[in-house]
């Protein structure tokens, strides 16, 4: 006996779903997503990849896929479901991932990276659920919508000097050279669903065999946004929609990539990362120990060497092999206005690399001391360069150092240092680090090494000012 | 119309609870051996029922079915 049934890629049971109908979807009775579904469903099925299959849904009805396949899932924000999928076939190359998509998702908002990964020919499958209106959100017109179509938003019909053409994806990216296959199917009627069960599987079985980008538009139907009943929709799509999206295979160079996927990538090694970011991974280091993690904020003018004080201490704990992050982040000009660094060393793992209740604070100008100060933990350490802010932050709460870091700086050789010797005296306001583990990791990461001498002593100047008071 | 479902001919079986009534079957398949129940069910929809005989077992209907688990379609 052959049974036709539901696939076991599908839970038996839609426990996510919650309410009291936990095998039944939650669309709206007629709606092709539900046929869609079945269809990747079996093509899993058929392929054994249930295991290894990413499931990323978008905003959209289908937001819920994860209700629904038993696989990896993931819920991407609005149209940016082929990114989020780029970065999870990157970081899992033999997993199988699927970027599920509406109209609205695909070809509206997530237009930039709906061509940008099928330009990159991301070894993904993209499937674009077209049915003409934004469904969710009740009925607006899509970038899809059919001229003289009305929708909540064109309710005399969409017109072309207005509205624009509806936009046929499949053909814009057929044009892209990277991507592998191309095909437009529907669900109009019966032979339309076998074929796009073909194109579905097929779109699936090229990503299984390494063979790129596949992009398979659904002509799909939205009883409800259309306002029909569930044949009619079937009629109005097979009737009207296929003239405006004509059927067919775009593109296929399937058989042409056979040799895997068609652009070599060649996945950074760790002496490569360590060489581009100036770790001397053969140096001898003998295990650091990391009294306390250090969660920094430094803050300044652009151009007073802020953004790469954070570096170099992102560096020194990278090469103690403690977690590091280093985030910057500075206004349009490079020089001049305000920048800051957020820096994370730590034990444990990094969840964000944003650091908002800083223990550590380094302020080289007034603006900054005044934006951050109210951020830092109480009893947290805070470094103000005194030759240059003549305020000084709340010592009740904070353990405050001033030091005239620039002067100093321009003592030693060049005002350029300052943000060494701002190192040096957090170095020695923190005891995270010894000045001798610190002053190694220097002369790996300064670039220009004609330079290392000059920052050694600001390293050294900074340290004894705030050990030794001078 | 005889109703009687052999089981060494095809059949198929409509779980009425996960009906929502939408018909697409009854349109699809080539027997015309499915229909619309008066009863409601829970969700307040009139499931689909197969009327019995006739079946090919063509799966035409489960495909055409939005729902993962309202038809079964058996072919011995
Ligand atoms: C950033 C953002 N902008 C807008 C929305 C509102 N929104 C939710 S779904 C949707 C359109 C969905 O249409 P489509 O992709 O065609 O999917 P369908 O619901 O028709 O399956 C929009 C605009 C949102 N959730 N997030
Ligand atoms: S609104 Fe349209 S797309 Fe959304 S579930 Fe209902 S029929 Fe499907
Ligand atoms: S399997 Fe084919 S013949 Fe049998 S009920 Fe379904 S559509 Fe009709
Ligand atoms: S297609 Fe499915 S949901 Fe629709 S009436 Fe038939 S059995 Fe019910």
């Amino acid at each position: 006996m052959k049974t036709t049934t539901k696939a076991t890629a599908f839970y038996n049971v839609f426990e996510r779903k919650g309410g009291p109908h936990k095998e039944t979807t939650h669309y709206c009775p007629g709606c092709g997503h539900g046929n869609v579904h079945k269809m990747i469903a079996e093509a899993m099925d058929d392929l054994g990849i249930n295991d290894k299959t990413v499931f990323v849904s978008p905003v959209g009805c289908s937001v819920f896929g994860y209700y629904y396949f038993d696989c990896g899932n993931f819920q991407a924000a609005h149209g940016r479901a082929p990114a989020v999928a780029t970065g999870i076939k990157r970081a899992n190359p033999d997993s199988v991932v699927i970027s599920y998509q509406g109209d609205g998702d695909l070809a509206a908002i997530g237009t930039a990276e709906t061509l940008h990964a099928a330009n990159r020919g991301e070894n993904i499958t993209v499937f674009f659920v077209n049915n003409a209106i934004y469904g969710m959100t009740g009925g607006q017109m899509a970038p899809t919508t059919l001229i003289e179509q009305k929708t909540a938003t064109t309710p005399r019909g969409r017109v072309e000097s207005e509205h624009g053409n509806p936009i046929k994806m499949a053909e814009i990216i057929s044009t892209l050279p990277a991507a592998t296959y191309v095909e437009r199917v529907a669900i109009g009627n019966s032979k339309h669903i076998m074929k796009a069960r073909k194109a579905i599987r097929k779109a699936l079985k090229n990503q299984v065999e390494n063979r790129g980008y596949s992009f398979v538009e659904i002509l799909s139907v939205c009883p409800t946004g259309w306002k029909m009943d569930s044949p009619d929709a079937r009629d109005w799509l097979t009737d009207q929609m296929i003239e405006a999206f004509p059927l067919g295979v775009y593109k296929d160079e399937s058989s042409e990539r056979e040799d895997g996927w068609y652009r070599d990538v060649k996945p950074f090694v760790p002496a490569e990362l360590n060489k581009y970011f100036g770790v001397n991974a053969e140096a001898d280091v003998a295990p650091v120990d990391l009294k306390k993690d250090l969660f920094c904020k430094f803050a300044g003018f652009g151009g007073q060497g802020i953004l790469t004080m954070g570096l170099f201490l992102a560096q020194i704990g990278m090469r103690a092999d403690h977690n590091v992050s280093w985030i910057p982040a500075y206004g349009p000009e490079m020089r001049g206005g305000t920048a800051n660094c957020s820096v994370n060393v730590s034990n444990k793992r990094i969840g964000t690399p944003l650091v908002e209740r800083p223990n550590v604070m380094v302020a080289m100008n007034l603006p900054s001391l005044e934006m951050f100060e109210k951020d830092v933990v109480d009893g947290g350490v805070i470094l103000v360069d005194s030759g240059i802010v003549d305020k000084t932050p709340d010592t009740d709460r904070l353990d405050v150092v001033m030091i005239p870091a620039t002067e100093i700086a321009d003592e030693v050789g060049t005002p350029k240092v300052a943000n060494v010797v701002m190192l040096g005296a957090m170095i020695a306001a923190t005891d995270a680090y010894s000045l001798d583990f610190v002053s190694e990791t220097l002369k790996v990461v300064v670039k220009k090494k004609n330079l290392i001498d000059m920052n050694l002593a600001a390293l050294q100047r900074g340290y004894d000012f705030v050990k030794n008071g001078s | 119309m005889d109703t009687t479902v052999k089981k060494d001919s095809p059949f198929i079986e409509i779980t009425g609870e996960l009906c929502k009534g939408c018909k697409l079957c009854i349109d699809v398949c080539p027997k015309g051996v499915i229909a619309i129940s008066d009863q409601l069910n829970s969700s307040s929809y009139h499931p689909a029922y197969y009327v019995g005989a006739d079946c090919t077992g063509c799966t035409l209907c489960f495909y055409a079915c939005p729902e993962p688990a309202a038809i079964k379609v058996f072919k011995p």
